[in-house]
């Protein structure tokens, strides 16, 4: 298991090898930014989504944002319990607040990523 | 993921300090730059201070707000050429909803008038004070003094537990009733309170000197059922309650009729006129106005926020919404609209359009939480 990070604040966690799928999702550091997370839209199975471009938006009371992909690839999951609790956003952004799985396309774009020191000593700069 | 802090508003640029900045900073506030200064926008998040204004009582600091005295002979008259109320009967100690117009009835802004011994008392928004102070200078004979009471901070405290708590610290003001208002002492500081707000729940505002407001503001929270709320709560609170905010809901493209705001045009004025901008609001008034200022109910949770398009149209020019967000009290999707009149009744559906998404709406009553406003004889 592998976790990486963008600038972001998104995470992408690799479980097995890197031509398996990756779970995507946003930081602790980008929910206690939004505040209370009230609804969240997440690309449906099937979708393709292209590394940088809106694939997720997430609202809290105070604003609407897009989540980025941080990788290309085709979804293979939702994570269906946000339409019910986005909350979960909020309370466990790392775990079971995860947004959707990709199957990669091209694993070479996970390079340049940071791991979770990297992200911490970045989000301290901010 | 996009930056949710951004904010067309926040200007970096001479942002100004309040009484209470640092106070606000030490109890962990997350600040923002609102109409000029660094304001609170949250402490514990926004859900949380909401529900916790509905259930007890919530300390709001609102002085960036313009605290104006108008007094001098001729003052009743020099006021109801700006403003459609009935000042003339306005008893000492009761306040009054009222609106800056221009020549073509449109809202320069929203207001509170209160007669006072030392003259009319009027709070005025933020954004708009300097415009709202110059507005009225040009409109007022040389005989009326208007003085800027910058030196004054001003708080709210707001909820069903607010006076209770409060008259714990300044005994008597339960007696206030909602829309009067008196003064007050604590510990020798003078201090101006009615029994009003901005959130639906009963409750108080607080004038008082600007060198007192954190003594006063640390004195009220350390009552266990006072806790300090940010801009953010206040803005969720008013939407429940169907009240209006100026730049936003109101402008000066916009009349009272259009608006919804009625009430504010009294009938002895509505009968004599005489008012800035009286000729074009009852016209408006009689012939009926084309668009009308609603609340929807948002199919859904998410949010439909200022912008999104409303798009009944009336001879091609759509409607809009002009406040939206999720209601943490009723864990909806709620929104003030200008629709066309015609659709203006509870149970129109609206179709509205956001970021290419279309939402389906239903127009309600307002307000969409019940007003606990504490009157006369209750």
């Amino acid at each position: 298991m592998a976790f990486y990070f963008t600038r972001d604040h998104e995470w992408i966690s690799i479980d097995g090898a890197e031509d398996s799928t990756a779970t995507v999702g946003i930081t602790d550091y980008a929910q206690a930014q939004l505040g209370d997370v009230v609804f969240v839209e997440v690309p449906p199975a099937g979708t393709t989504v292209d590394k940088g471009k809106e694939a997720a938006v997430v609202e809290s009371v105070k604003a609407a944002s897009d989540v980025y992909a941080p990788v290309s690839g085709e979804v293979v999951e939702a994570n269906a319990a946000l339409e019910a609790d986005p909350s979960l956003v909020n309370t466990a952004p790392e775990t079971d607040g995860w947004f959707f799985k990709v199957k990669l396309s091209d694993a070479g774009q996970l390079d340049g990523l940071m791991d979770a020191d990297s992200y911490k000593v970045y989000c301290e700069g901010l | 993921m996009s930056d949710p802090t951004s904010d067309p508003e926040m200007d970096d640029i001479e942002t100004g300090t309040l009484p209470l900045d640092a106070w606000h900073r030490a109890r962990g506030a997350r600040m923002v730059a609102f109409a000029g200064y660094h304001m609170p926008i949250q402490y514990d998040g926004i859900m949380a201070e909401h529900l916790w204004t509905r259930t007890s009582a919530g300390l709001f600091d609102v002085s960036h707000m313009g605290q104006l005295l108008l007094s001098g002979d001729g003052v009743v008259e020099a006021l109801e050429k700006m403003l459609p109320a009935d000042v003339a009967s306005l008893g000492e100690g009761r306040m009054r909803y009222s609106l800056l117009l221009n020549e073509t009835g449109g809202i320069l802004d929203d207001l509170m008038l209160t007669r006072r011994a030392d003259g009319y008392y009027m709070v005025v928004n933020g954004a708009t004070k300097y415009d709202d102070i110059a507005h009225i200078l040009d409109n007022l004979e040389d005989e009326i003094t208007l003085n800027h009471m910058d030196e004054q901070a001003l708080l709210a405290v707001q909820g069903p537990k607010a006076v209770e708590a409060l008259a714990r610290i300044v005994p008597g003001v339960e007696r206030l009733v909602f829309m009067t208002a008196g003064a007050f002492d604590w510990d020798g500081v003078p201090l101006w309170i009615s029994r009003s707000g901005y959130t639906g729940e009963d409750g108080c505002e607080i004038s008082l000197p600007a060198e007192a407001a954190e003594a006063f503001a640390e004195r009220l929270c350390q009552e266990p059922e006072v806790k300090p709320i940010g801009l953010g709560a206040r803005d969720s609170l008013r939407l429940e309650a169907g009240l209006p905010l100026y730049g936003h809901d109101l402008d000066p493209e916009t009349s009272p009729v259009t608006a919804d705001l009625g009430f504010a045009l009294s009938k002895r004025r509505r009968e004599e006129g005489g008012f800035l901008g009286a000729e074009p609001i009852l016209a408006e008034r009689a012939a009926g106005p084309l668009f009308k200022r609603v609340g929807l109910f948002v199919e859904g949770r998410q949010p439909v926020r200022e912008g999104a398009r409303v798009l009944e149209a009336i001879d091609g020019v759509e409607g809009r919404v002009t406040s939206g967000g999720f209601s943490p009290s009723l864990q909806r999707s709620i929104a003030m609209a200008y629709v066309p009149a015609v659709l203006a009744n509870p149970g129109s559906k609206i179709d509205i359009e956001q970021r290419g998404k279309r939402f389906a709406a239903e127009v309600t009553a307002m307000p969409f939480v019940p007003h606990q406003y504490v009157r006369k004889g209750a």
